[in-house]
């Protein structure tokens, strides 16, 4: 799936990103194919907040989209 | 000390003397450092760009030269290729890495350090890292990256005499594993190795100034670095159970639209009481009309009486209605200065606590909608405080097509500080109905504008993709020393401005100009405005500056309609004549020209909609006929917002989004 399509609190492991200047930032941030961060935030039509170690990183939906992702555990339990 | 715009510009570097780089990634204390190495005050923002200006200092024998906050060096934006290139030609550099968020910190050290520079580390916020359960072995940190590690705590001045004494012993550290082969192995071998590798790591404009192909390896170099630092973080770091997380509530209510769209409103909110209201009514009521107006300006005139007649073409320049000693003086100090440092104190309190990228996140949707995404707000919020600074910092917008419309936003629609604090002043005074009329209508020229140019221009904008730092309380020395320097930066902008706008009203007053002028405008100002005649003067001001138009608009009596739709005119008005010289050195002509042809054109246009309506729907001064002029601009807005997403899904063939970055 995409990560547009994440819950909060899924944490999830990055399979894809398809855009070559994308990636070069992302890797940049700490995100790799293979990284594995957590759903922070999910914003109704907007972006999608996730965590990647101790750092928040907000992508935009159009973005989030393209980036293809597996959800690779149960849903933590997340503060309200 | 210099203040310089460009690399190029640091001239005066002494004979022996090194280059010291200050490099690090946004929010990690840099300009505390520089500081404290330099004894002076620069800016320390919480948002990446707020300055693009390059500050340098010395240091003993040495420069010390400070660079903006960057997650790489390479080519991605302006702010990018500046760090790049005074790293470059650094002769030694200080990297300050954030000891909480090293996986993301280290990848810059990793990447300064294969350009095989000599570099110290500085471990900021050590003081953090316990607090959120953390432990980092430093000496460890040193013998893998292979350079001197300083643990500081910057903020507090803990550290800096032991950075200071290990700056001799900067040595060139561990390169990235099978770089120096990829290195040894290229055709061509730049008197740099810094320059070898950028242009191995495929910068294309390195690669162009030593007439090389840029490299093919810039992925597989990236993993490798990204490869290593992992390792490390993994080596140094320990987790230890316990230790708070940062305030996370309040950072997720924050971009949540059902509560940080009330947050944002309440930010809002309580910055019209404190500007608005409060500075604007009691603060101003003495500094104008007590201070200057009652003191200052008739002592000016009694010493001016005793040097010339103040009825001669001089007195009158000097110190008559629009004089140079009296009325620019009243303006600037009395009337605009101390709301432009009420809005730059709020401004610093929210880049310093972080709330700015937490804004974009909020507002991303919207910006999208509008060619623009999230990170677009930050210009449009900094042109709040001034447009000619805000045109400046587009330039970290990722494409072309953002900073046309971020700058076409900014020139039409957004009113700097000093203008936004004449307005709130005078909105105080016509009632909440009145208020949210003129929000609402420059509010739907901006999304229209937006959604119009988004439709139109070729080509789609980029995706938000944006680090949001930790929330800090902000330091209350660090956020006066902001709004000090801010607002000294206003007053040596504004002066000379306001000073040449009032000698050319003087001088159209006495040669008759300005009733000529008066009675040319009169069609448009009293017949389609439903001014007053005399409305025409404060709009020939408001070429010199807005604010300037705004402020001789106060002086006038209005009733509240009039005043809205003034108002309404004033802040759609053309932008100031330092706004107008920076877009024209930062578009081409055509478009700069086309941007100041077009406000003009707009502020009447709308303006005069909003009398006309206001007067259609049968209104006298009460606020009965507001409502359907509110209407009326929101069905407008609606209609446009939706024939364009029709428009655009026909062009693209699918919604909006769908297609691939450009």
């Amino acid at each position: 799936m995409t990560l547009d399509r994440a819950k909060r609190g899924q944490s999830i492991k990055i399979t894809s990103i398809p855009d070559a200047g994308v990636r070069i930032q992302a890797i940049r941030f700490g995100l790799a194919e293979g990284s594995m961060v957590t759903c922070e935030e999910v914003i109704p039509a907007g972006p999608i907040v996730i965590r990647s170690h101790r750092q928040l990183l907000a992508l935009g939906r159009g973005l989030a989209r393209r980036i293809q992702v597996e959800v690779g555990g149960d849903p933590i339990v997340s503060l309200p | 000390m210099s203040h310089c715009h460009s690399p190029a510009g640091l001239k005066s570097i002494p004979e022996g003397a090194r280059r010291i780089v200050l490099a690090g990634n946004p929010n990690t204390g840099k300009s505390v450092f520089f500081n404290h190495f330099t004894g002076i005050y620069v800016d320390v923002s919480n948002y990446p760009g707020t300055t693009l200006e390059i500050s340098s200092g010395s240091f003993g024998n040495d420069v010390v030269i400070d660079t903006p906050g960057v997650y790489g060096i390479s080519s991605f934006n302006d702010e990018e290729r500046l760090a790049r290139d005074i790293i470059l030609n650094a002769d030694l550099v200080i990297n300050i890495v954030d000891a909480v968020h090293l996986e993301r910190d280290l990848f810059l050290t990793q990447q300064i350090i294969d350009t095989g520079l000599p570099v110290v580390v500085a471990l900021n916020m050590v003081d953090e890292t316990a607090r959120q359960g953390l432990e980092v072995d430093q000496i460890l940190l040193e013998s893998l990256l292979g350079v001197p590690v300083v643990p500081t705590v910057a903020v507090r001045k803990i550290g800096f005499a032991e950075l200071k004494d290990r700056l001799a012993g900067a040595r060139t550290g561990q390169a990235t594993p099978g770089l120096d082969e990829l290195l040894d192995g290229m055709a061509l071998r730049p008197e740099s190795r810094a320059e070898a590798l950028l242009v191995l790591e495929g910068d294309p404009v390195v690669a162009k100034r030593l007439g090389a192909d840029p490299g093919s390896r810039r992925e597989e170099i990236y993993l490798a670095r990204r490869g290593r630092v992992d390792s490390i973080v993994r080596q140094v770091v320990r987790e230890s159970s316990g230790g708070a997380l940062p305030p996370v509530l309040l950072s997720r209510w924050m971009i949540r639209p059902i509560t940080g769209l009330p947050i944002l409103a309440l930010m809002l909110y309580a910055m019209y009481q404190a500007i608005g209201v409060f500075i604007a009514g009691t603060v101003v009521g003495f500094t104008e009309e007590t201070v200057m107006q009652g003191w200052y300006e008739p002592a000016v005139r009694a010493l001016a009486a005793r040097l010339i007649p103040l009825e001669s073409i001089p007195g009158i320049i000097l110190t008559g209605e629009f004089g140079l000693l009296t009325m620019t003086a009243t303006y600037v100090l009395g009337l605009l200065m101390p709301l432009v440092v009420g809005f730059y104190f709020f401004l610093s309190l929210f880049e310093d606590s972080g709330y700015l990228p937490r804004i974009a996140t909020l507002v991303d949707r919207l910006l999208t909608g509008m060619g623009l995404n999230g990170r677009g707000v930050i210009p449009l919020i900094l042109g709040f405080g001034c447009v000619t600074m805000a045109t400046i910092t587009t330039r970290l917008l990722a494409s072309e097509r953002e900073r046309r419309i971020a700058i076409l936003l900014l020139g039409l629609t957004i009113p700097c500080s000093a203008q936004m604090g004449v307005i709130a002043g005078m909105l105080a005074s016509v009632g909440g109905w009145f208020v949210a009329l003129y929000a609402l209508v420059i509010f739907s020229v901006l999304v229209i504008i937006g959604t119009v140019l988004n439709a139109v221009l070729s080509g789609r904008s980029t995706d938000l993709l944006i680090d949001l730092p930790p929330l800090r309380l902000p330091r209350p020395d660090n956020v006066l020393k902001k709004t000090a320097t801010k607002s000294y930066g206003f007053l040596k902008e504004a002066f000379p401005l306001f000073a040449l706008g009032a000698l050319m009203i003087s001088l159209f007053q006495l040669t008759g100009v300005l009733s000529f002028l008066q009675d040319l405008l009169a069609p448009l100002t009293v017949g389609w405005l439903k001014l007053p005649a005399g409305a025409a003067t404060a709009f020939i001001m408001g070429i010199v500056r807005r604010d300037f138009g705004a402020a001789g608009l106060s002086g006038m009596h209005l009733s509240p309609d009039q005043a809205v739709a003034a108002l309404i005119t004033i802040t759609l008005f053309v932008p100031c004549i330092a706004s107008v010289l920076v877009i024209f050195k930062e578009r081409s002509r055509l478009e700069a020209a086309m941007i100041w042809g077009s406000s003009w054109a707009l502020a009447f246009l709308v303006g005069g909609l909003v009398a006309q309506l206001y007067a259609a729907f049968g209104g006298t001064g009460g606020t009965a006929a507001v409502p359907p002029v509110i209407l009326t601009f929101a069905g407008i807005t609606l209609a446009t917002v939706l024939a364009c997403r029709l428009g655009r899904r026909k062009k693209t063939g699918r919604p909006e989004g769908g297609k691939a970055n450009a």
